[in-house]
């Protein structure tokens, strides 16, 4: 039997023997049904499917996952909620440790109205209508393997959600912190924000990892956000440089919504990244910005796909990409502008920069277009360091590792200078840059 | 200060310099002039040490050190300093990141401590009113949908900030109005000093009425053809370097 089958079944045989999926409300049970059914048809993606092609999954399947026993308070969790600090805590957080909610981490009370955010376990138990109108409505388990897997063992996440016309004024942050354990863990963040018509809110998902440690996230995010609402959300991956994650983000959004996604990737042994908009509504605005910076033998892959499906939307996307060392990067970027789309206009472009001989980027714009009334452009670039520029800060005085350094940071800050929140950008901006010392650092050393 | 011997560089294969011969001493002001594709700039680039041309024969000495063994980096924190053709925009790194960067980078090597923030914003707030530059530039990325004279200006600014021992001035007048030039001008001659010796390159006489040289220099087919005063600027100015070309070319030996 190949490792892809006997890894299948790994996962089959637990979801068979695991009876605490009983949590949360009957009709939940038939999703998580449908969801293992679907994965047992699926089985893991191989570089066959399209989807897939250059983003080789076996070294997920080398590892026999199982979920991680509850520690959510111990000292190894606070330890790393202080090292988190690093990000900033905000003052509305739900914290998870190794993919447990850890309420005592966890900050939800100066949320006021009727806005709600607790753990999806607690969301389970308390039923709002909202998590069944909203809950696995929109992420795709029926052909994501990992989507059906996260929606097959979903338990535990965050929930969020924003009533018409409320504004959530401070960030909320969906922190997941991986400590690692005994055996090599798995998790299954399942999160969703709803975002009533009108309403407002910023949600910073950021998963952090123990150095070192082994482990696998597989995450699901759905958003929908109603008639005119704005979403803003952030997402930051630094987890070990051992790990894995594999997440999904899927919006679906209302008439004259205005949704903003930031995905900032920085760590992980290989990170795959879908993030998906739906632009179910007239008018809507949709700004899919990504940073993504790899080196060593780092792997990641950032998929995005917006559909444009009725007309007057617009849709900005800037992907930019930053591969060092014998790292590899894989940008496919699809806009599917649907017949009953006219005027709509979209806008794609993905750079990439590499900064050594053995760094490879793949990218696949890819525009699919069924209307003629439409205005839609992509394009995309790899280059190295600009040698004029190198010069010039060179013919100042400026070190040539320091002059690259300033380079690498200028062509990643066009991402971090579209960040509206001046807390969240100070803080993503920091650690762009430490991770570029640190980076250049490792290489004088090296040299 | 600086004696450059026998210069031959070439780009791309293509032979460019062929056998400058030039001295420059502490304190003097040296304009070399010459028409399009004679070498100006590449002069200029070789002894700031752009890798893009390789120096085939020849030497440069300067304060008794072998120049060209040196990274442009290095050249820079002994002093010397490149005034750019062409300055170039460098999109998201501030002004004043760069340039704090640059002047700690100069003072290490000269063994003086770093400037802290407030020194250094004293030290830029007073240079930059000898090129009457406003302040905002400085907020924003290296000449970053800067205008071609705030470029220039942005090039003095920062030679005054970094105050080099040899300054290398690479057309700095070209596309100026003649506000900018009188702008630019003041800013350098602000600058000349006892200590400190200019190369001033130039395609047109017309900066030489602001910046008046010691010497002047005709570059042409990659070889120095005619030295003289200031007087040989206006003389150029009067009859055109055709008549330096036809010079040259009667005697071709002359300056082998």
């Amino acid at each position: 039997m190949n490792q892809a089958l006997a890894e299948k079944d790994h996962y089959l045989s637990i979801f068979e023997r695991c009876d605490q999926r009983g949590a949360g409300p009957a009709w939940v049970q038939p999703l998580r049904q449908d969801a293992i059914s679907r994965f047992a048809v699926l089985g893991f993606p191989t570089t066959k499917d399209e989807e897939w092609k250059y983003t080789n999954v076996s070294p997920i399947l080398q590892f026999p996952f199982r979920p991680a026993p509850p520690e959510t308070e111990g000292s190894a969790a606070i330890a790393a909620v202080e090292r988190a600090t690093a990000i900033g805590l905000p003052l509305h957080r739900l914290v998870f440790v190794n993919g447990h909610y850890a309420p005592r981490l966890s900050s939800v009370q100066g949320l006021r109205g009727r806005v709600r955010a607790s753990s999806l376990r607690d969301a389970f138990a308390e039923a709002p209508d909202s998590l069944k109108a909203h809950l696995a409505r929109y992420a795709d388990h029926k052909t994501h393997a990992f989507v059906a897997l996260n929606t097959a063992f979903m338990e535990e996440g965050a929930y969020l959600y924003v009533p018409k016309g409320a504004i959530v004024e401070e960030p909320v942050l969906f922190l997941f912190l991986s400590i690692g354990s005994a055996a090599a863990a798995v998790s299954y963040p399942r999160n969703l924000i709803v975002a009533g018509q009108g309403s407002q809110v910023t949600v910073v998902e950021a998963y952090l990892g123990s150095p070192g440690a082994v482990y696998l996230t597989n995450g699901v995010t759905e958003i929908a956000a109603g008639e005119d609402a704005v979403v803003d959300h952030y997402k930051l991956v630094e987890e070990s440089d051992a790990a894995f994650h594999v997440a999904t983000q899927q919006a679906r959004l209302e008439r004259s919504a205005n949704f903003v996604s930031h995905l900032i990737l920085l760590g992980g042994a290989l990170v795959r990244n879908d993030v998906n908009a739906v632009l179910e509504g007239e008018g809507i605005e949709c700004t899919l910005n990504g940073l993504f910076m790899a080196t060593d033998r780092q792997h990641v892959d950032s998929h995005t796909r917006i559909d444009h499906v009725r007309p007057h939307g617009c849709s900005r996307e800037l992907y930019k990409g930053i591969l060092s060392g014998g790292a590899r990067g894989v940008f496919n970027g699809k806009i599917y502008v649907h017949k009953s789309a006219p005027k709509t206009d979209a806008k794609q472009t993905n750079k990439n920069l590499l900064l050594s001989e053995e760094a490879l980027v793949d990218t696949k714009p890819q525009l699919e277009i069924y209307n003629n009334d439409v205005k839609c452009t992509h394009g995309s670039t790899i280059g190295q360091l600009d040698q004029d520029a190198l010069f010039y800060l060179r013919a100042r005085g400026i070190g040539l590792a320091e002059a690259r350094n300033l380079l690498t940071y200028a062509f990643a800050s066009e991402i971090i200078r579209g960040i509206k929140v001046a807390s969240i950008r100070d803080q993503l901006d920091r650690m762009v840059r430490t991770r570029l010392e640190n980076q250049f650092r490792a290489k004088e050393r090296g040299s | 200060m600086l004696e450059i011997k026998n210069l031959h560089a070439s780009a791309a294969k293509k032979s460019i310099l062929r056998g400058i011969n030039l001295s420059v001493r502490v304190g003097e002001v040296h304009a070399v002039m010459g028409p399009n594709g004679s070498g100006k700039s590449t002069l200029a680039h070789v002894l700031s040490g752009r890798e893009t041309y390789q120096v085939t024969a020849g030497e440069v000495i300067y304060e008794g050190k072998n120049l060209l063994e040196m990274s442009p980096e290095e050249r820079a924190r002994e002093g010397i300093f490149l005034a750019f053709q062409y300055p170039v925009e460098i999109p998201g790194v501030s002004t004043t990141y760069f340039l704090k960067a640059a002047v700690n980078a100069v003072r290490k090597h000269r063994g003086l401590e770093e400037l802290d923030a407030m020194d250094f914003l004293a030290l830029v707030k007073e240079k930059m009113k000898w090129v009457e530059m406003e302040q905002e530039l400085l907020n924003r990325s290296i000449n970053d949908g800067f205008s071609g004279g705030e470029k220039k200006r942005n090039e003095v600014f920062q030679m005054a900030v970094l105050d080099p021992k040899l300054a290398i001035l690479d057309e700095t007048d070209s596309g100026l109005d003649i506000d900018a030039l009188k702008i630019v001008a003041q800013g350098v001659n602000a600058l000349r000093s006892e200590e400190r010796a200019m190369i001033v390159i130039t395609h047109y006489q017309r900066l030489l009425n602001y910046i008046v040289p010691d010497f002047v220099h005709v570059l042409y087919d990659g070889r120095i053809v005619k030295s003289g005063g200031k007087e040989l600027a206006e003389e150029l100015e009067a009859r055109g370097y055709d008549w330096v070309k036809e010079g040259v070319e009667a005697a071709p030996q002359a300056n082998a």
